[in-house]
């Protein structure tokens, strides 16, 4: 299960300052468990932001990502109320996303 | 040609130590960059969040929430409750630390046994204890609020000066104590520099970050497991959870860091 997310996104002059952290486990696939068996990939590939309605990041990640990692993103535009979405999908095809409106 | 050779090796030796020095200093700022750039991007809200539902949720054999938890400040409220402890609890009739008042609420309010309340206080990675949450989340409800600690009350006092008397107990198999860590100015482990604990500065700087998201083991660690394992570095047996000499201990760091804002829960290496 997808644990939870948090987002913040503020209007400063000019741009849209977009803080995100997500709650992930984000194995490499490289570590092995305490039975001595690798313990399996695991992490998110695919990041998604979008403001208004409009995609302004597509991102692709992958193992080199810390666990239950943070994100920033600086966008030009924006304002007050704007919608931001957020979703990630991992290599399992799990998902999570959130939302709020920009302050 | 012997004694120019002796000197241009204390040349070299000279040249070497201005260098590790220089090396040094660099190494100190890289680390201060790496800790700020933790903390900007620190995970711990996650455990806040988590630990603000756990807060409200109904549980134990009494389905009821800790929202009525007194943490000092009267029943529910948490505004700066972790800024004033531990404290003198009349009900108990002990000085108490945030985590065994939080065991108090669960045994008194949720009806759960000390033992049941107590089962899993350290969690791990992959799946964090709820005692971590909720020291989490309460911790996060003193952030910008001034360590206030009393020791008015004469029990306070006494788990003051039990704290201070075990922090500099010499004892195991290496004769250590807290103090030979964490009671002079300069010393470090590895590239980690070690706070005083004794004095007001090195006690400030660092209890007021804890508990703290350790990046390293990618989990929240309480002021409870912190102690734990100052012993077990020391190689003392491992302490009873909330027992009266841990809690004397966070007594002694937190009056000693009495005045400084609380901004926690922090970020650690």
């Amino acid at each position: 299960m997808p644990g939870p997310m948090k987002i913040r996104a503020t209007a400063e002059a000019g741009y849209t300052e977009i803080r995100v952290l997500m709650s992930h486990p984000m194995e490499t696939g490289l570590r092995k468990g305490p039975d001595g068996k690798l313990v399996p990939a695991h992490f998110i590939q695919n990041i998604t932001v979008k403001v208004g309605g409009k995609t302004v990041v597509e991102g692709q990640i992958s193992q080199a990502i810390s666990r239950n990692p943070v994100f920033a993103f600086r966008v030009k535009g924006g304002n007050k109320g704007d919608k931001v979405e957020i979703s990630w999908v991992d290599n399992k095809g799990e998902h999570n996303q959130t939302e709020t409106a920009v302050a | 040609m012997r004694r120019v050779s002796s000197r241009a090796l204390l040349a070299g030796a000279a040249l070497g130590v201005a260098a590790s020095l220089v090396h040094a200093d660099d190494t100190k700022q890289e680390i201060q960059k790496y800790q700020r750039m933790t903390a900007e991007s620190s995970p711990v809200e996650l455990w806040e969040m988590e630990g603000a539902d756990l807060w409200k949720q109904k549980r134990g054999p009494n389905n009821v929430s800790l929202e009525r938890c007194d943490l000092g400040m009267g029943p529910g409220v948490l505004k700066g409750a972790y800024a004033h402890l531990p404290r003198y609890f009349k009900d108990t009739g002990r000085v108490q630390d945030l985590e065994s008042r939080l065991v108090t609420c669960m045994t008194t309010l949720q009806g759960f046994s000390e033992q049941e309340a107590t089962k899993r206080v350290f969690g791990n990675a992959d799946k964090p204890s709820d005692m971590e949450y909720l020291a989490a989340y309460v911790a996060g409800r003193s952030r910008g609020v001034k360590m206030q600690v009393s020791t008015n009350d004469p029990k306070e006092k006494a788990a003051y000066e039990m704290g201070k008397a075990l922090f500099f107990y010499r004892a195991g198999p290496w004769d250590f104590s807290c103090a030979s860590c964490h009671g002079t100015e300069g010393k470090r482990i590895r590239m980690q520099e070690l706070p005083v604990l004794s004095s007001p500065k090195g006690a400030r700087g660092t209890y007021t970050t804890w508990p703290g998201y350790r990046v390293s083991v990618s989990q929240l660690k309480t002021m409870q497991w912190r102690l734990n394992d100052c012993f077990r570095q020391q190689r003392f047996p491992e302490p009873k959870y909330v027992s009266d000499a841990t809690i004397a201990l966070t007594m002694y760091m937190a009056v000693n860091a009495n005045g400084a804002t609380y901004r926690g829960p922090g970020t650690k290496r």
